[in-house]
């Protein structure tokens, strides 16, 4: 039996007092000694950052295993349940506090939603280095406290989205 | 860009809020009807809308990257009972009186693509109050704010995959794509399934809106059967003797390519 997809809509202009929440993007806390931060910016096809997008991110944890616990929405301070949600700022800035990804081929997997982008758009954000061969999309480049991933809807230097194979 | 959405893209840089109902309700036959022609089915919303002006700017113009789903992606996070209570699902309790409105409960199944229930799992919901006012900041329209309603609700599905909000049917509410837009009356539904892939945001309605024909958002899945998935049911066996409207909406999330198994519905407990 395969039944027909519920087809997805944008997540609209007014998300802002819905889905985001105290706690969203800091999969653990900022002050804890292995925490980075995954941080970008969103553009759309005019180059101009996007203030009313809604970044998810999904992820194991430094051991590569991944996260079976609950909590996210009202996290403890001290289990990691690998996902997280930030909305972007006026500036199009998204960031959460994090661990680093762990496993052979180590990447945050990314979900995209926007007034305006009429489904979600999901991607892989690769530690450096940690991409297969010939995978044509940018990865996530290190800064001093963690990893940048910026995130072009349209352009040139469009983000790499990605389509799975169905059963 | 096709020669339509450069049109489109001008008019939506210059005088978006002057173009008027019956310029974007030509745009979107036109869409419909080389949709027929081309005679291949399409189950999803179009990105690349441009009757939706918003989306113009801000949708990818590359085919998407084929992958096969792998590690992470084969899961899902998982919701449990400390993530959510229970009395979340009634969106008509959160304040001390009664919201204004029709009072109304909405439910149904989720489930994968092969049927298969989608269990434990969080389920969340927004919408415009009865007078088709949202409690947002950036929500202009200058329809009451009701004090006794916020219009955010959380669930989880339980062993069988049903979702169940009581709410307040919400109100159509004017926006600002063109000259006197209107969004037919919906429900934000946002779902995780047992696989990463299966996220979904999407938009419930309500059978029999007459805004369907002239709302870009809804045509932008052009299929119209695909579309009126979207479409809620009347179902008196959910209405409740003097208390409320019933509706039934199911949701197929796509199919999964892992047996969900015990670990999918662990939680905290």
């Amino acid at each position: 039996m395969t039944l027909a997809p519920t087809p997805g809509q944008t997540v609209g202009p007014f998300f802002g007092y819905a889905l985001p929440y105290d706690g969203d993007s800091h999969l653990v806390p900022p002050t804890r000694p292995d925490a980075i931060r995954l941080h970008g910016r969103v553009y759309d096809g005019a180059g101009d950052p996007v203030p009313d997008a809604l970044i998810e991110v999904w992820q194991t944890g430094p051991d590569g295993a991944v996260p079976r616990a609950a909590g996210s929405l009202h996290r403890d301070g001290y289990t990691f349940t690998g996902w997280g949600r930030a909305a972007t700022d006026r500036t199009g800035h998204f960031q959460f506090t994090t661990l680093r990804p762990g496993g052979a081929t180590p990447y945050f997997a990314i979900t995209v939603f926007a007034r305006g982008l009429l489904d979600r758009l999901l991607t892989r954000a690769y530690l450096p280095g940690a991409a297969p061969e010939h995978w044509p999309g940018a990865t996530a480049r290190a800064d001093d406290r963690g990893f940048v991933f910026d995130i072009r809807l349209q352009g040139e230097d469009e983000t790499v989205f990605l389509a799975y194979a169905q059963d | 860009m096709t020669e339509l959405a450069a049109a489109a893209a001008s008019s939506a840089s210059s005088d978006a809020a002057s173009t008027s109902q019956a310029e974007i309700s030509a745009e979107i036959d036109a869409i419909a009807q080389e949709y027929d022609a081309a005679q291949v089915v399409e189950t999803d919303a179009r990105l690349d809308y441009p009757p939706y002006r918003s989306s113009i700017l801000r949708h990818p113009t590359k085919a998407p990257h084929q992958v096969d789903p792998e590690g992470i992606e084969l899961w899902a996070p998982v919701f449990g009972q400390r993530d959510v209570d229970p009395l979340e699902s009634d969106l008509t309790i959160q304040h001390r009186g009664e919201p204004v409105g029709e009072r109304m409960v909405v439910t149904g199944r989720v489930t994968d693509g092969a049927g298969r229930p989608v269990r434990h799992q969080l389920v969340e919901v927004w919408q415009a109050n009865a007078g088709g006012r949202y409690l947002h900041q950036r929500d202009q329209h200058p329809a009451a704010i009701d004090p006794n309603f916020t219009g955010t609700g959380r669930c989880l599905t339980d062993g069988d995959g049903t979702y169940r909000f009581t709410t307040i049917r919400p109100g159509p509410y004017p926006w600002r794509n063109h000259h006197n837009a209107w969004r037919p009356a919906h429900i934000h539904f946002s779902l995780f399934g047992t696989e990463f892939t299966q996220r979904l945001i999407t938009q419930m309605y309500f059978p029999g809106d007459p805004l369907f024909a002239l709302d870009p958002i809804y045509q932008s899945i052009v299929d119209p059967a695909a579309r009126a998935r979207l479409v809620a049911t009347y179902d008196h066996d959910v209405t409740t003797h003097e208390w409320a409207t019933g509706y039934r909406w199911d949701i197929v999330l796509t199919g999964s390519h892992r047996t969900p198994t015990d670990a999918d519905t662990e939680d905290d407990q």
